[in-house]
């Protein structure tokens, strides 16, 4: 892979604060690309708003940076439309989760043949740092000054039950392991969800005693579990760390999609 | 060669949308407008084209953008709710420079109000709703044979001038059924594609710049930021922000002579009725029956750009009476472009004015 390839060399030096992983994850994201052999004229990525669908604009595709919270539904019309085209979508866990909520889980009920990489940072970054769908209970935020109080989102769970055909979570610090889920959710035919725990040092970190660009890392590291393990545990009645990371495939199965050509 | 038939108005404009090469609809059940949708589902696989119910009238113009930007002719058809959901996404459209169309058939408003009543409620909405500054393409069918030539004119005003098109019924004219010709071919206008070396927003003197489809290597970034003519965006940028903003207005604001369509009758008359929609069927049938001095006629087929020209067409006229369906939305605009009086003949309910009701304000207007 080249640098050329697949990066817009005159949109750089990209807009994300020292220590995002925002970068890592495009990184990988244009690594497992590359590896399939994606035809970058044929490739659309398509974002919504936020830290992470800003990473549109760097791909040198086709690329729709368009209204927050919209991105699966812009991508939709541009896969039906023409279904011989690679659709990526970059989207962030308020973008999602929380103004596109319906649109995630009707992409995931008609099973679009998309692949959508959600960078979850656990907080709205570009705005200064509010509390999101996933901040967890507790998490300080700017408007979870007292602890956030709601339940957060499990996005991979939730794309399971909406009926997406693969479905992955990893982290930032997971590259290799990110890398290859992208590939099978590319090649997954259907709506194929990779969340990414993503660090934010400068929105969330700051806040919750992980100002160090590390310590993010370090969690990302440490209490991540794997998802064979975790249902092994819950299996036996054993005790699981109420903080683990459930990292690993949740899904990967063969139902009917749209949006493939005839 | 052409053929007679006998339809509904929604089905007379999706039968339009087809023969202008519209192959994807993008849309949310929504009273009055919902046959539109439906005969596009009936359609639009016959035809090689794609049928899509979205979640949300949100999702459907977006699904439509979409659409539109792999090159492919869409649309979708929407009530006035429906079309209150999709302004942001509308204005996105007019700074990407998107062409497509939208149908809204108007219901009484505001709120979920009648959905089943004829209104002209949105007719500001279409062009002051969108957040920033835009300008505003709006065709105003009054009968079954509009509701299929006004939305193939939407098409190609949509793909001349990039941007999206809105076709402004009403329920009347959607679910009316008129006798209806449908000619063999029509007028089609193709899309232009981006000039070889051109930047992909970079406009030539017509202000319009030839559109870079996804997928045939233009490698084009698309945003609802500013953006300079490479597509980047340039957000902090006064001047990039100005002369794009005022390319997208100029655009069409400055072919307003070249967009008007409307009908003249009677230009001696001392006053004129405008009218555009439903409520023309009325002053179409008072200037046909009326005794006495005849009375003008102005009735627009395309509302905006506002073709303010159109008054002076009757050199004679000492006041203009403008029924709407609605409290008087382009009277206010016909204020702005004349120094006559303007008479508003208001109308809620659902009902058209009556023949009788309006040749009561025209004796009224000549006593004054």
């Amino acid at each position: 892979m080249t640098f050329e390839t697949w990066l817009r060399a005159d949109r750089l030096p990209h807009i994300w604060c020292s220590g995002c992983s925002n970068g890592t994850i495009l990184n990988c994201t244009l690594t497992a690309v590359d590896d399939l052999g994606l035809d970058p004229d044929r490739t659309v990525f398509v974002g919504g708003i936020g830290c992470s669908s800003r990473s549109v604009g760097y791909v040198a595709t086709d690329s729709l940076h368009t209204t927050h919270g919209r991105a699966l539904a812009f991508a939709t019309g541009v896969k039906l439309a023409d279904p011989t085209l690679n659709v990526l979508v970059f989207t962030g866990d308020g973008d999602l989760a929380a103004i596109g909520g319906n649109h995630f889980i009707h992409s995931c009920r008609r099973n679009i043949d998309l692949t959508v990489v959600c960078m979850n940072n656990l907080i709205y970054g570009m705005t200064g740092g509010q509390g999101s769908p996933t901040t967890p209970p507790g998490a300080l935020s700017t408007t979870t000054p007292y602890g956030a109080s709601e339940p957060a989102f499990d996005l991979a769970q939730l794309a399971v039950a909406a009926g997406a055909n693969y479905v992955a979570r990893w982290t930032s610090y997971h590259v290799r392991e990110l890398e290859r889920a992208i590939r099978a959710g590319i090649e997954t035919p259907g709506l194929s969800f990779i969340e990414v725990r993503a660090s934010c040092p400068t929105n969330y970190g700051r806040r919750n005693r992980l100002r160090d660009v590390t310590d993010q890392i370090e969690i990302f590291r440490t209490r991540s579990m794997l998802k064979a393990k975790y249902d092994r545990l819950v299996a036996a009645g054993s005790p699981v760390p109420p903080d683990a990371i459930v990292v690993g495939e949740f899904v990967r199965r063969a139902n009917p999609v749209m949006g493939v050509p005839p | 060669m052409t053929r007679l038939d006998f339809m509904q108005g929604n089905v007379a404009s999706a039968e339009g949308a087809i023969a202008a090469g519209c192959r994807f609809f993008g849309g949310y059940p929504i009273t009055p407008s919902t046959e539109i949708a439906e005969r596009m589902a009936a359609r639009l696989p016959r035809v090689g084209g794609t049928f899509i119910q979205m979640e949300d009238e949100i999702a459907s113009i977006a699904a439509v953008i979409g659409a539109s930007w792999t090159g492919m002719k869409a649309m979708t058809a929407t009530s006035g709710p429906g079309f209150s959901l999709m302004l942001e996404n509308l204005g996105f459209a007019v700074m990407t420079e998107t062409p497509l169309v939208v149908v809204d058939i108007q219901r009484g408003g505001p709120s979920t109000g009648q959905p089943t009543m004829s209104s002209q409620g949105d007719m500001l909405q279409c062009r002051y709703g969108s957040h920033g500054d835009i300008a505003t393409i709006a065709l105003a069918p009054a009968s079954v044979q509009e509701m299929y030539d006004l939305t193939v004119k939407a098409f190609n005003l949509a793909e001349r001038f990039r941007c999206p098109a809105f076709v402004m019924a009403d329920e009347i004219v959607g679910h009316m059924r008129e006798r209806i010709e449908i000619p063999g071919s029509v007028e089609v206008a193709k899309r232009r594609p981006l000039e070889p070396g051109r930047l992909p927003f970079a406009a030539g003197p017509d202000l319009v710049p030839g559109f870079p489809s996804f997928g045939r290597g233009y490698r084009v970034h698309v945003t609802g930021l500013t953006h300079d003519e490479r597509g980047y965006p340039a957000t902090n940028d006064e001047a990039v922000h100005a002369a794009l903003v005022e390319r997208l207005v100029t655009k069409v604001e400055s072919s307003r002579r070249e967009i008007a369509d409307y009908e003249v009758m009677n230009p001696d008359a001392d006053v004129v009725i405008v009218c555009y929609g439903a409520p023309a069927r009325t002053v179409l049938q008072l200037a046909a029956e009326q005794a006495g001095p005849p009375v003008g006629v102005l009735r627009f087929r395309v509302v905006w750009p506002f073709p303010e020209h159109a008054l002076g067409e009757f050199p004679n006229a000492e006041a203009f009476i403008v029924p709407e369906q609605n409290m008087g939305q382009l009277a206010r605009e016909i204020e702005r472009h004349t120094s006559l009086p303007v008479v508003p003949v208001p109308k809620l309910g659902g009902d058209l004015h009556t023949p009788g009701e309006l040749a009561r304000v025209v004796e009224e207007v000549r006593r004054r």
